[in-house]
């Protein structure tokens, strides 16, 4: 079956002719919700599982599977899921299902990567401690056939929103037997649904066809969709231009400026849930204490993020703090902006300042990538901007591959500031902040430690509502703005094209395509 | 004869095994931890990393995860990669369209290469040698991942002769633009080869002889010019074989071509010790499979040479 032979004009439903063709990558991982976050195996994954809740295009939760989530506490929540839906294999979805996909997921022994999404729930240390041979959680009991509570460890008001992460999705009993051959082929209940056995052949695409049982809230709108595995997006671009494949979203840097003509206007752009931004450890000599702060808002004042976004980067919105304009509760100003925007002058002063403190220990600011993910150009640019206004050395240094980065970061190693990005999981600040700087948060690469910064975020977690806790959590934000122990760069956007055999392709809160919604032209 | 093929094919025992423990050694080396790109961006959790590491066998010490894929090897379960999946399969699935590329490249630059090569050579100084060794050098100047692109746009995108990538199940037709222009660089080397090759032998004492005993010049060219002009260009092409096969990333990558190419640089990149190592000997057993044909060559093509 040779699709990119026959092309996909065929128009019609049903059938591989007429299945619409979108670009992906071969998952690195088998699929399974708990075990793949990559963008390759994320993409099928949030397809073919729909969970209690999802997003629609305002980022606000709308219930799937949920009838109800409710707790009197912010810490025991009784989940109460619709009745008589079943998975596409015919098993019926009941409670029990999702409690133990969480089980398993969360479990150390089980290995999966998203593990520490299960990290609330009362019970989780004791699962995923090292070498644990324990795999129920606790907090998770199961009421009756569509009613479970969840116990959390301490109260957390933005729980619920969480629960629209595909990691949280129920998993048929079936699953449990044998999890690598349900990984190869796995089923759910979701929008799609794999397209019978050997769907995904390996490098060379996933089969998907739509789920005639789902009746949530997104819909499919094509009878058939296939994910063409590309080694390239440039690859990719040349079969979008000649019709070869229907969607591509990510247009490659060096066809930013043709698409247009390229794609006679079919071609789109816009902000999403994520931000990007460079790291500067506490734990390197000169950049703790308040000189260090000092030197923080110097360096970041000598960056120009909007002339780095229209020279080299191309897409995207300069940052103003450290979460995303894309989830719900964010302001559209904070009080201490002026600590992310451009002014050299002060940034001049802010060092000087620094340097009558104590002396920068010498050496050139140095900023880590990886080469193999095509960050040079940017480096370079902020680099020369830091390097202009302050007069001081500055310079990128490179890692061969991501790998050698995460090693040096993850063990504390650092030896110079390292780039860095988030993709939000779900659409709350809180997942911003938590992950990054609160002082045990699982992706803390600075080693930041405020106790008010916690204290905050605790705060907001524990808060009435979420208009209360969002207050919270900007105010927390708030203090980064004026410490930044990451500078913020941009707020990423995607850019993608689409081929005449299609059209309503748009992008969802957390800037994936929105593939149900995809109709045939 | 039997006897030299038993003694080749002997020697190859340790030459495949040197190559397993050599690249293992340089995986094992190369700093980083490998369950740092399995967890991405975000990191793994400390349990969910020593679990991985219990899982790919990375917590035991270097003598001993060598050890534990040589049992491996023996007992053709080569375990998984860090996808999950048996190192076996991805093999099996890509490791045919690379030989089916290489394949391509190499009739393509057997073909054309010896048939433009023979014409200059038996041309030697008019213009049609000239032009031929100037469009040789051309080729031979231009990078393969520019004439990979030029090929693509032009005969893929705006011809619309051929796609532009190369589809599900690799189909032959898919893969002869791809495979021109992986053989396209040795195909320049082939014809300068045959051409001085053939210039040497026509002159040659042999040939004399047999034209002045009266043979067709059809003959002469066929069966005294040709064939012992070939050696040359055999061992170069036995060499290229391997060559194109390990080489033949970039050319994958341009035309999307599910192969071995592709995956080496992913698991390189992932530090996927155990799928590195297994890519890396099949090639190096195809280099050696190769060298040995050719050297087998030899006796067809020259009688002069036996092999006792």
């Amino acid at each position: 079956m040779a699709l990119s032979a026959c092309g996909n004009g065929g128009g019609g439903g049903g059938g591989e002719g007429g299945a619409v063709t979108a670009f992906s990558v071969e998952p690195e991982n088998p699929l399974i919700p708990t075990a793949t976050s990559e963008q390759g195996g994320g993409r099928v994954v949030s397809l073919v599982f729909m969970g209690l809740i999802s997003y629609d295009d305002e980022s606000s939760p709308v219930n799937e599977l949920a009838e109800s989530i409710e707790s009197d506490d912010n810490t025991t929540w009784t989940i109460k899921i619709k009745e008589g839906k079943q998975f596409t294999n015919g098993e019926d979805i009941t409670a029990q299902s999702f409690v133990d996909a969480w089980n398993y997921g969360a479990a150390a022994k089980n290995a999966h990567t998203g593990s520490y999404f299960f990290e609330p729930i009362k019970g989780y240390d004791v699962v995923s401690a090292e070498g644990s041979e324990e795999d129920q959680m606790e907090g998770l009991r199961v009421i009756d056939d569509t009613t479970f509570e969840v116990e959390l460890a301490e109260g957390d008001v933005t729980f619920p929103v969480r629960l629209g992460y595909a990691a949280y999705a129920p998993l048929p009993a079936s699953a449990f037997d044998d999890m690598e051959a349900f990984g190869e082929n796995p089923v759910g209940w979701g929008p799609f649904k794999m397209d019978g056995d050997g769907a995904w052949a390996h490098n060379e695409e996933i089969r998907l066809v739509k789920n005639e049982d789902y009746d949530g809230s997104q819909p499919a709108q094509v009878d058939a969709l296939t994910f063409k595995l590309y080694q390239s997006a440039e690859s990719a671009y040349s079969d979008l231009i000649s019709d070869n494949l229907d969607i591509l979203d990510q247009i490659p840097p060096s066809s930013m400026d043709v698409r247009e003509d390229d794609l006679s206007g079919r071609t789109d752009q816009q902000d999403y849930a994520g931000n990007y931004s460079f790291a500067i450890p506490y734990y390197l000599d000169g950049w703790s204490g308040e000189a260090g702060k000092l030197r923080r808002q110097a360096i970041s004042m000598s960056i120009n993020r909007q002339e780095l976004i229209d020279q080299v980067i191309k897409q995207g919105v300069p940052a103003k703090d450290l979460t995303s304009p894309a989830v719900e509760g964010f302001p559209g100003s904070f009080s201490n902006e002026e600590y992310v925007q451009f002014d050299p002058e002060k940034a001049k002063e802010l060092w000087q300042e620094a340097e009558d403190m104590e002396p920068y220990p010498g050496g050139p600011f140095e900023l880590a990538y990886n080469a193999d993910g095509g960050h040079q150009e940017w480096v370079d640019a902020v680099c020369n901007m830091i390097k202009n206004t302050l007069d001081i050395e500055a310079q990128g240094k490179s890692y061969a591959t991501f790998k050698e980065l995460r090693t040096e970061a993850n063990a504390g190693e650092l030896t110079s500031a390292i780039r860095s990005g988030w993709m939000a999981d779900y659409p709350s600040m809180s997942n911003f902040l938590g992950s990054n700087f609160a002082s045990n948060g699982s992706s803390n690469d600075t080693h930041y430690d405020n106790e008010k910064f916690d204290a905050l975020l605790a705060e907001g977690r524990g808060a009435d509502d979420l208009d209360a806790a969002n207050q919270k959590f900007i105010e927390a934000d708030e203090i980064l703005i004026e410490e930044l122990p990451s500078i913020p760069l941009y707020y990423p956007a995607r850019t993608w094209g689409w081929s005449s055999n299609v059209s309503d392709v748009n992008l969802t809160w957390n800037g994936e395509i929105n593939y149900a919604q995809v109709t045939q032209a | 004869m039997a006897w030299y093929l038993v003694t080749r094919l002997l020697q190859m025992i340790p030459v495949f095994f040197g190559a397993i423990f050599i690249v293992y050694f340089l995986m094992f080396a190369t700093s980083g931890d490998p369950t740092a790109a399995l967890c991405g961006d975000r990191g793994c959790t400390p349990a969910t990393k020593a679990a991985l590491e219990a899982q790919y066998n990375l917590d035991q010490p270097f003598f001993l995860q060598f050890l534990l894929y040589l049992k491996g090897v023996f007992t053709l379960d080569l375990g998984n990669n860090f996808s999950g999946r048996p190192i076996l399969s991805v093999i099996a699935e890509t490791f045919p369209n690379t030989v089916k590329l290489a394949l391509i490249a190499i009739v393509f630059e057997a073909v054309v290469g010896v048939t433009l090569g023979l014409i200059a050579g038996l041309k030697k100084g008019t213009w049609i040698d000239s032009s031929l060794l100037f469009m040789s050098l051309l080729l031979i100047s231009v990078p393969v991942f520019v004439l990979g692109f030029v090929a693509q746009f032009v005969i893929g995108i705006k011809l619309g002769w051929t796609s532009p990538t190369v589809g599900a199940g690799a189909p032959i037709q898919d893969l002869l633009l791809p495979g021109m222009v992986l053989g396209a660089i040795s195909l320049a080397y082939v014809v300068r080869l045959t051409r001085n090759s053939v210039a040497e032998t026509k002159t040659a004492d042999h040939v004399r002889t047999a034209t002045a005993k009266g043979l067709t010049p059809g003959r002469v060219r066929n069966a005294h010019v040709l064939r012992n002009s070939m050696i040359p260009v055999v061992t170069y092409m036995g060499a290229d074989l391997g060559a194109l096969m390990g080489g033949a990333i970039l050319t994958e990558s341009i035309f999307n071509v599910n192969g071995i190419g592709y995956q080496l640089y992913r698991s390189i990149n992932m530090g996927d010790g155990a799928m590195v190592v297994s890519l890396v000997t099949l090639i190096v057993i195809v280099f050696v499979i190769a060298n040995l044909l050719v050297d087998l060559l030899y006796a067809v093509l020259d009688p002069r040479i036996r092999y006792a």
